[in-house]
């Protein structure tokens, strides 16, 4: 015979047990009861609603269709009164008596409010329920709003009024936010994120007196004597399990109603769930839980086993642009060891808290795409032992099995930030597919994922593969070579985050599969670590291709090219004649005027290499890095100094780019030109990057090619005097050697992060742009200077052979 | 019999990185790996004459310059798709100085 079955609260736990319960089709009469007046709706997504990024109606988990179709009797805005335990009888508000043959509690909790004086003004309330919210919707922007608690709920309350346009303050009272799942420095770094929205924090503050005018709330008063004022004022400070009718109807409860692993109280016929039980002597704030109290509840009630464990809980803020993860216990400890990892310029902080190679805290703030995979780490328990040197870096660091990408992305929550740049959630990206989006492109046309700085097209992808399964076939993210199996991209994070600073460094924390790498991945690292640590590192030049280790191109008979630098084009009769005396003393078989602008000496022996450099130093000249992955030459025309056409002066430009650029080494060739005005003589149009004089100043663009692939610069900036124009052509070269990959010329580097990047970083953001600009110029402390007169004063020995056995008898 | 010659210090030659031996038949490489051995080979890529001497060393082999073949210094021989063999003469390293056998002089000779 069908059972009757009675719920006391329609809240985030009855629901799903529920939705558990019909699915199965068990035999029971549903009554639920609710004292609020609406159904089940999914009680923490009202942050969202009240920061405007969704509607009530988005949150309902079940609406009037649901509960008719599974025929469930609601019985919403009613609260129950009392319990008849012996006569198995509820009473309704009204005074119903309905009889049950099961009883299930989901009262949930009930907000703490601080007994301050006044705590009972109008205009004091709690942040539990749609009431709450809609009273929070109301205030409107220029209102004065003050949220006590630096928890959780006060931090979305705040958030979400701050988004609204009103004047909020959180008053918290220790030291830093969330201090139950934060620890200091992600407590920092949070309310910095806070403070920027415009939110005023202030931590270690004792509220002393809710003060009011006319009933009204008019201001919080602090015991130091501090007047907040405000027009609301929110307390979100706790959550006490709501006990009082299972008190009344004689149930055990501590602190909350007291369940088995079964859910069932001290009475065999009444269950609980939610946030009002209390089980194994813990109470429960999160839903995660209680979904699986839920659940549990449901077999017990179909007379199925099933039992109830506390696992581990993770805890994230829902505040768009503060990203934060907690999870587990971090506690410092004498057993406890820190893994700390920071990086303050993108704001990112991790702390890994381990136990007998266990972790059993992690905090994080600001990247925490790797979050599930940590909480998986504590959850299982697993040991770490094998990982530990990467293991803060994240699952794809770890090697071997363990390291499955696609099962890490699988794993991700929908929320998961895949897109730092535009904020795209996996979901985001799951709905695109769904929606017909089935390849990269689509992707970043239609949700800005992986669009802008492009380093999560790898996880883009992902997410596609895992979402489309065999359809898509991801493009094998190449990696460097032999050696690993890491791509460019992730060496390249591993040398800046971990800090990298030698090649034996890089291998070893990278796994390196080969004892000292190959003639590959040897020039790229040697090349990442010297654009990342110029001061640290020491360039390796036997990691470097004979052109740049002997600062001349080598020919097909083992030979070599001279390039002297000719600054912008231009010579003088001195410099031509000695490079006519050099030419002749070292028996060059080839003068030829190269595309370049200068003159190449062709056919050198090495050994002749130190002195024919010695001789053209003498004559004032530099080598011309014709052999390097760096500047090679700027091309000028003749400009205002001769041309009739001319706008500017467009060689002196040249120059001045050319002398304030040489030396620096950059992940591919960098090559340019100036032209004195759009008839652009000096082909400026097809170099990296080109400047078009113009009559009101100078157009720079980017992101030529005239060589295997012939492509038109695009416009980056236009600016009215010389000094912007190297600036900015400094910026762009130093975001270029720190962001691009080896051997990508500045086209391939822009289609992948794109001309809108890279103007944002160089030429929008001024500050970027000095730093980046800083930054080169301490890289070129040491670089801007003549490998020539170095090797010809320090190393000609070694141009020549080490030993000439050539008299020796050969018997 | 072997007769050793004394032919430089092993500090003059670079770690991953050579040092070349003029003898009355083309030069020599002397190659300093890593982990300090040394192997002596012919500078000449079976492949078009590259100087292996201005490759990038890596483990026990080098790269030629000119179009990349590899080659290992134990044995001589390509590495991968590519054919080919190089001389090697055999070398040693004693009390920080680089030795090679006298008798290549008198095989390259012959060669
Ligand atoms: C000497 C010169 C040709 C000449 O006689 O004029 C030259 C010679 C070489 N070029 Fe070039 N390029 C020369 C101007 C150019 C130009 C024209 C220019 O700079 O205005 C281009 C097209 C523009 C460009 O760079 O996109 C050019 C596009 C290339 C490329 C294709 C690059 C690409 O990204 O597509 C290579 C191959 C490479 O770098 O991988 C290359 C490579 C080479 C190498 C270094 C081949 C090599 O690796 O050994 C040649 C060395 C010859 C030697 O033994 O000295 N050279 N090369 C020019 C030297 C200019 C200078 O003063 O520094
Ligand atoms: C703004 C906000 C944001 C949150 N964010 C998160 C989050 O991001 N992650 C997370 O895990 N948790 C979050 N939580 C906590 C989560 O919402 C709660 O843990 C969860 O809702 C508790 O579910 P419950 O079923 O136990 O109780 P509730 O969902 O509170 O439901 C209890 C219901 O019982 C009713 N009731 C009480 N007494 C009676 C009675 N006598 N008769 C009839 N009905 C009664 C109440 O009116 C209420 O509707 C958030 C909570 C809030 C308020
Ligand atoms: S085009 Fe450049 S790379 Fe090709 S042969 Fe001429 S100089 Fe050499
Ligand atoms: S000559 Fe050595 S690879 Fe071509």
């Amino acid at each position: 015979m069908t059972q009757n079955l009675i719920i006391i609260g329609a809240g985030m736990a009855t629901g799903r047990a529920l939705e558990h319960l019909l699915d199965a089709d068990a035999d029971y009469n549903v009554t639920l009861f609710n004292a609020e007046p609406r159904g089940n709706y999914n009680r923490i997504m009202l942050s969202p609603v009240l920061a405007g990024d969704k509607t009530y109606e988005e949150i309902v988990t079940h609406d009037a269709d649901w509960y008719a179709a599974n025929g469930v009797t609601c019985r919403f805005g009613e609260r129950i009164a009392a319990i008849d335990r012996a006569a198995k009888t509820v009473t309704a508000e009204n005074g119903d008596v309905l009889p049950y043959d099961k009883l299930m509690f989901g009262t949930g909790s009930n907000p703490f409010m601080i007994p301050l004086p006044g705590h009972d003004l109008e205009g004091v309330i709690a942040y539990r329920d749609l009431e709450d919210t809609q009273r929070m919707m109301d205030l409107g922007p220029d209102h004065q709003c003050v949220v006590i608690g630096g928890g959780l709920l006060g931090l979305e309350a705040a958030a979400g009024m701050a988004a609204r346009g009103v004047d909020v303050t959180v008053v918290h009272i220790m030291g830093h936010l969330m201090e139950r799942q934060l620890d200091e420095a992600a407590g920092y770094l949070l309310r910095k994120a806070l403070v920027d929205k415009g939110i005023t924090v202030k931590c270690s503050a004792n509220s002393k007196e809710i003060l009011g005018q006319d009933g009204h709330v008019r201001a919080l008063l602090l015991d130091d004597g501090t007047e907040l004022p405000c027009d609301l004022l929110v307390m979100a400070v706790g959550i006490r399990p709501n006990v009082a009718l299972a008190q009344e109807a004689g149930l055990a409860v501590g602190k909350g109603i007291h369940v088995d692993d079964q859910m069932v109280t001290s009475d065999a016929d009444i269950l609980a769930v939610g946030e009002c039980v209390e089980h194994d002597g813990a109470i429960f704030g999160l839903v995660a839980p209680l979904y699986d109290q839920a659940k549990v509840a449901a077999a017990t009630l179909m007379k199925e086993p099933a039992q109830f464990v506390q696992k581990e809980l993770s805890t994230k803020l829902k505040v768009t642009g503060c990203d934060l993860f907690s999870a587990g216990d971090f506690a410092e400890g004498d057993d406890r060891e820190d893994i700390v990892f920071r990086d303050p310029a993108r704001g990112v902080y991790r702390r890994l808290v381990i136990e007998n190679n266990v972790i059993v805290g992690a905090v994080m703030y600001g990247d925490t795409a790797d979050s599930n995979w940590f909480f998986g780490l504590i959850r299982d328990k697993t040991d770490i032992a094998d990982m530990r040197d990467t293991l803060i870096f994240g699952p794809a660091y770890q090697g071997g099995s363990a390291a499955d990408p696609l099962l890490a992305v699988a794993a991700l929550p929908r929320d998961a930030e895949i897109c730092g740049c535009n904020g795209i959630c996996k979901g985001q990206i799951e709905d695109a597919i769904a929606a017909g989006a089935t390849d990269l492109a689509a992707i970043k046309a239609t949700t800005k994922a992986s669009a802008s700085c492009g380093t999560c097209t790898g996880l883009v992808e992902q997410v596609l593969a895992v979402t489309l399964g065999d359809d898509f076939v991801i493009p094998a993210a190449a990696s460097i070579c032999g050696c690993t199996d890491m791509t460019h991209e992730d060496v390249r994070r591993m040398i800046k985050s971990q800090e990298l600073k030698s090649m034996p460094a890089v291998w070893q924390a990278c796994g390196w599969k080969t004892s000292c790498g190959c003639h590959v991945c040897r020039p790229a690292l040697n090349f990442y670590l010297l654009a990342d640590w110029p001061l640290e590192y020491t360039d390796d030049p036997q990691s470097r291709f004979i052109n740049e280790r002997k600062h001349a191109n080598i020919q097909k008979d083992g030979t070599f090219s001279v390039v002297p630098r000719m600054w912008g084009g231009i010579t003088t009769p001195n410099e031509l004649r000695a490079i006519a005396d050099a030419a002749d003393k070292f028996a060059v078989p080839t003068v030829k005027v190269t595309g370049g602008q200068r003159i190449d000496l062709l056919g050198v022996k090495g050994e002749d290499l130190p002195a024919i450099w010695k001789d053209l130093n003498d004559a004032g000249m530099v080598s011309g890095h014709a052999y390097s992955k760096g500047l090679r030459t700027v091309k000028t025309c003749v400009g205002t100094d001769h041309c009739r056409f001319g706008t500017q002066d467009s060689t002196g430009l040249g120059i001045k780019l050319e002398k304030t650029l040489w030396g620096s080494w950059t992940p591919h060739k960098l090559k340019l030109a100036v032209s004195g005005c759009p008839r652009n003589c000096a082909e400026a149009t097809c170099k990296d990057i080109g400047v078009i004089c113009v009559d009101s100043g100078y157009q720079i663009s980017i992101g030529g090619a005239a060589g295997m692939d012939v492509r038109e610069t695009d416009l980056i900036a236009q600016v009215p005097t010389e000094a912007e124009v190297i600036d900015i052509i400094k910026a762009i070269t130093q975001s270029y050697r720190e962001n691009a990959k080896y051997l990508d010329r500045i086209y391939k580097w822009m289609g992948k992060v794109g001309l809108d990047w890279i103007r944002e970083q160089t030429v929008d953001d001024l500050d970027n742009r000095a730093a980046l600009v800083a930054r080169f110029e301490v890289s070129q402390s040491i670089y801007r200077a003549d490998p020539w007169a170095q090797h010809a004063t320090q190393k000609a020995e070694s141009y020549q052979p080490v030993a000439n056995l050539s008299m020796e008898a050969a018997e | 019999m072997s007769d050793w010659i004394d032919i430089t210090a092993l500090d003059a030659i670079p770690q991953r990185g050579a040092r070349l031996v003029k003898t009355a038949h083309g030069c020599v490489a002397v190659f300093r790996t890593g982990a300090d051995e040394v192997y002596a080979l012919d500078n000449a890529c079976p492949h078009k004459n590259g100087p292996l001497a201005e490759g990038i060393v890596h483990g026990a082999a080098v790269t030629c310059p000119l179009h990349n073949w590899v080659i290992s210094l134990e044995t001589g021989e390509v590495q991968g798709n590519d054919e080919g063999q190089v001389a090697t003469y055999p070398a040693k390293v004693e009390d920080g100085r680089v030795l090679l056998d006298a008798s290549f002089l008198t095989r390259r000779a012959v060669a």
